[in-house]
């Protein structure tokens, strides 16, 4: 059990931030997300021009300082990259396209089903046969080839940024866009979400907590510990949300969250399929950043330039349904994976 | 027995490589990674398939040698 243990203390301690966040302002079922808060940075950098999804998260900018620092402190700081940067970027943009449409990454998407979220339970659905399309693709040779050592400098890339935008954040928050409604508006103090994304960057970074692992690790080599790290976390937001009486039970009505099986579906596939070729969920791809991966650092603005797209060109859904060009983009996106899936498999 | 260099291959590379070769490798296999995740995964899919794992470190890589228990 023991080598489980890490990652259920990380999946129970993400779990509970992800209630006490919502408890102390962030939008209900969204205490930590890195799907939407990653759109709410690209709002509050004036990317894209949706007024109820702009602010500069802490808890973001927090996990990849901890992650860093701890990556640093434990000697495991690597400064790599080179493993198709373009293709990344675009991987990125592709999976944050999907996230927008379901509504959260897979993250999120644990922590709606604890709220008791029906429509995220279509999305897991999807998400794992997503994950399945991208286990498919490993087993036939799909590889984005190797990365190689870089400069100490390009590992510190994102950490630097974040460093900056935080150091702004502090000093002229006025520079940034910040919803005066909608769930950007909605936030916990500056501090305490700092402090939560620092704290889940260093256990993340340790537990190498991954939500797109949990399936694709079981699938292909009998290995559950990351399925533990998903149950924790389910666990700890489900025993929160009874505690506090907030879980909510069915599809209909629930926090920013639609009630379209569809889109619910084909995005959380897009989600799983596109971060099992990236290697990482989203929240793994920003730790990964911290630690040195500048083809994190890459997927990471990929998932900002991602969101900006999809809030730019009506992509994302609200809480109504799908965006006016949802469905297209999740057919465009779907193609793109198959292309990417396909064109990059390894000759023997 | 088989040589195998997964170093600069992100998750889960190494342990598909390590997977594929183990196939038509009866002895096992060395594989070279180069981070500490690449070792833990190596290690747990080793516990989980019936293989030993032993691993030494290399400069700042390390080699592992997986065989059939």
């Amino acid at each position: 059990m023991k080598k489980y243990l890490s990652v259920v203390i990380t999946g129970l301690v993400i779990g509970a931030l992800a209630v006490l966040l919502s408890v102390l302002g962030n939008p209900a079922n969204m205490g930590f997300c890195t799907a939407c808060f990653l759109r709410d940075i690209a709002g509050a950098l004036k990317l894209h021009a949706s007024d109820k999804t702009q602010f500069m998260r802490p808890e973001i900018l927090g996990m990849i300082i901890g992650a860093c620092g701890i990556a640093l402190v434990k000697k495991e700081f690597r400064p790599m990259g080179g493993s198709a940067p373009a293709t990344r970027f675009l991987l990125g943009m592709t999976v944050m396209i999907g996230a927008l449409v379901f509504l959260g990454c897979p993250l999120r998407m644990v922590i709606r089903l604890g709220g008791g979220d029906l429509n995220a339970l279509v999305g897991l659905v999807g998400f794992a046969a997503g994950v399945l399309v991208g286990v498919l693709a490993l087993n036939n040779g799909f590889s984005l080839k190797r990365a190689y050592a870089q400069s100490r400098l390009e590992g510190l890339m994102l950490p630097i940024v974040a460093v900056v935008l935080l150091i702004g954040t502090v000093i002229v928050p006025q520079l940034f866009n910040a919803s005066a409604e909608g769930p950007g508006s909605m936030h916990a103090p500056l501090l305490i979400a700092l402090a939560a994304g620092l704290l889940v960057g260093v256990l993340a970074q340790r537990s190498r907590m991954c939500m797109v692992a949990g399936i694709r690790d079981s699938v292909m080599f009998k290995d559950f510990k990351m399925l533990w790290g998903f149950v924790a976390i389910f666990v700890a937001v489900l025993v929160g949300n009874l505690i506090l009486g907030k879980f909510k039970f069915g599809f209909a009505e629930q926090p920013i969250a639609h009630t379209d099986g569809v889109w619910n579906f084909l995005g959380m596939a897009i989600v799983g399929w596109g971060s099992v070729l990236l290697g990482g969920c989203p929240l793994r791809q920003v730790v990964l950043a911290g630690e040195g991966s500048s083809d994190s650092g890459i997927t990471v603005l990929g998932f900002v330039a991602g969101a900006a797209v999809s809030h730019n060109f009506a992509l994302a859904s609200s809480g109504t349904g799908a965006g006016a060009n949802g469905p297209a983009a999740v057919v465009v996106c779907i193609v793109i994976l198959a292309l990417i899936s396909v064109f990059n498999r390894e000759r023997k | 027995m088989k040589q195998l260099d997964a170093r600069g291959y992100a998750c889960p590379m190494p342990v598909v490589m390590a997977q594929r070769a183990l196939k038509s490798e009866e002895g096992g296999i060395e594989i070279l990674v180069d981070n500490h995740a690449a070792v833990e995964n190596l290690t747990r899919f080793g516990a989980a398939n019936g293989y030993s794992v032993k691993d030494a470190p290399e400069g700042s890589d390390f080699r592992l040698t997986l065989q059939k228990k």
